[in-house]
């Protein structure tokens, strides 16, 4: 029993165990955080939860499979070169696809009761679903690695602190994006006029701002980083199919949830801690309890934070 | 300038107003008082389609209002200051006139930042507030401010003195008639009966959902039945 106990514990309370734990689960995380982004900026613009984005990063990561192939089809195989097109063409595809859901599944909807948008968002998601599995087949897609190699960061005791180059790249990419993401809303015309949509959508039309194309722009944007998601997911763990959206959506709600809805720093930040927390709790406890980890801690925050992490209650003077 | 014919508006089942017949000619302020709930404001945003009017025409210099999308509206030279000013409360005040003047070009934007500030210099030292933070008086200003960022050639005013101190009002309507001086028509709808009154050169009263009485200020001021409903007991 004694000897038993301390094979599984060996290594685990070493500082280089902990390093890649905090590795890996930063590169989780800055996955979910992206497409939390998705969730919380549907809701603030138009207070529905958009139950078929995960389906949206499942279309982006199986896009991009399909794109890989058939550059590689082509013999295309220069590498900065093949993850620029697999980018580009999965953020296309969703963004219509994006675009299209609103247009057919929420906007005859708008006024109706939020049941009813609710519905019809996980409609779309269930239609979504057996549109893929249908059309790719339920089998589990697997792609070779595209991007190899790594750094060793450190050593302990025989284990190996590994930071993989895509690692890095998924880590940088995240970064930029949501960067550049946060500068777009708080800068630019654009942004101002989703943020105005999001707290005054009548005042909003009042000044000008065609509500519904900025909805659509909104849709369109959360979809692009979604599939920007679900590339990289494809390329983290090569495999997809088409039930990882249910999943990957579940997962990035709650961290939009957790971070405070309709915030955006919130989201990046409930992202990155949902994927730290599946990532210490598989490392440290049981990997089968790991998303129950991740959902008591929402329980946990929301008893005591309502309104989540970055979320603030509504202040407005009458 | 603003023809409003017929006009009736709906929410529900409830009629809101019932069949308004009104007029606006340029450089006028045309005043419109009412008690609470008589359907002023609802038709400030009848004009710009919100609710839109089930029957009747909103005729504004010859064109029909009734079939122009509500963000199209302020292009055309229109611009409100609504009811409950509707400040854009997570942006800040400069923001907020960034958004106003959203249907213009942008190339007088510098200058009509300028000319707002002149006119409320409160603004200009709280640029970089957050609207949810101003006071009413200044969330007041702030809303005039940023309906005359458009440039507009007609001002809508939903009860720009509600809830302000009395010395704030009368700076408000000061500059209510300075607007009005650089050419700007404007429209004021107003519980302040009195003070609406004394500026605009003509008046409506609403009752219920139509036009009961109108004519000029004076004549209003002077009416021993708007005396008695509005004025009595409140600042005459």
């Amino acid at each position: 029993m004694r000897g038993k106990l301390r094979i599984i514990f060996r290594g685990r309370f070493d500082l280089a165990y902990f390093f890649q734990q905090l590795i890996n689960g930063l590169t989780l995380g800055a996955i979910y955080g992206l497409i939390a982004i998705g969730y919380t900026m549907v809701y603030g613009i138009i207070g529905m939860i958009n139950f078929a984005h995960g389906e949206i990063y499942m279309l982006g990561a199986f896009v991009s499979v399909v794109t890989y192939l058939v550059l590689s089809a082509l013999g295309l195989s220069y590498i900065p070169l093949v993850l620029l097109v697999m980018l580009l063409s999965s953020m296309l595809f969703t963004s219509i696809y994006g675009w299209s859901i609103e247009r057919i599944a929420y906007r005859p909807l708008r006024g109706a009761p939020r049941l009813a948008a609710l519905i019809s968002a996980i409609g779309m998601s269930i239609a979504l679903q057996n549109y893929v599995q249908l059309t790719q087949g339920a089998r589990v897609k697997a792609l070779a690695p595209i991007i190899s190699g790594g750094f060793t960061v450190m050593e302990q005791n025989g284990f190996t602190v590994r930071l993989s180059t895509l690692q890095i790249f998924i880590m940088i990419l995240t970064t930029a994006l949501m960067v550049g993401f946060s500068y777009l809303i708080d800068k630019t015309p654009l942004g101002r006029q989703q943020r105005a949509c999001e707290q005054d959508s009548t005042m909003a039309a009042l000044v000008g701002v065609n509500v519904d194309r900025t909805i659509s722009t909104t849709f369109v944007l959360g979809a692009a980083l979604a599939a920007v998601a679900g590339v990289m997911v494809t390329l983290y763990y090569g495999v997809v199919d088409f039930y990882i959206g249910f999943l990957a959506g579940m997962k990035a709600f709650t961290a939009a949830v957790l971070g405070g809805i309709g915030s955006l720093p919130g989201a990046m930040l409930g992202g990155i801690l949902i994927g730290l927390i599946e990532a210490f709790w598989s490392a440290y406890f049981t990997i089968e309890y790991k998303d129950v980890a991740a959902f008591s801690i929402l329980v946990l925050v929301l008893i005591f934070r309502p309104t989540g992490l970055l979320g603030k209650p509504e202040i407005e003077k009458v | 300038m603003l023809k409003i014919q017929g006009v009736h508006t709906f929410y529900g089942q409830i009629e809101a107003l019932k069949g308004v017949d009104l007029e606006i000619k340029q450089g006028e302020i045309v005043t419109l008082i009412g008690a609470n709930g008589a359907g002023k404001s609802t038709l400030l945003m009848t004009v710009f389609g919100k609710p839109k009017a089930r029957h009747g025409r909103i005729l504004y210099e010859g064109r029909d209002l009734t079939r122009v999308p509500t963000h199209e509206i302020v292009r055309l030279g229109i611009a409100q200051s609504p009811e409950g000013r509707r400040i854009f409360a997570r942006m800040t005040v400069f923001e907020n006139l960034q958004m106003g003047a959203l249907c213009t070009d942008g190339s007088t934007f510098d200058e009509d930042v300028r000319m707002v500030f002149d006119l409320f210099p409160r603004l200009e030292e709280r640029r970089t507030q957050r609207g949810g933070t101003l006071s009413g008086g200044e969330q007041q200003m702030l809303a005039i401010g940023r309906a005359l960022m458009s440039k507009p050639r007609l001002l809508l005013l939903d009860e720009p003195s509600l809830g302000l101190a009395p010395l704030v009002v009368r700076q408000i309507f000061d500059i209510i008639k300075k607007i009005n001086q650089a050419g700007v028509t404007v429209f004021l709808v107003e519980q302040n009966a009195f003070h609406a009154l004394k500026l605009a050169h003509r008046g409506y009263v609403m009752v219920n959902g139509v036009i009961t009485m109108s004519g000029t200020g004076k004549e209003l001021l002077d009416n021993p039945e708007i005396r008695a409903a509005y004025l009595e007991g409140g600042h005459a």
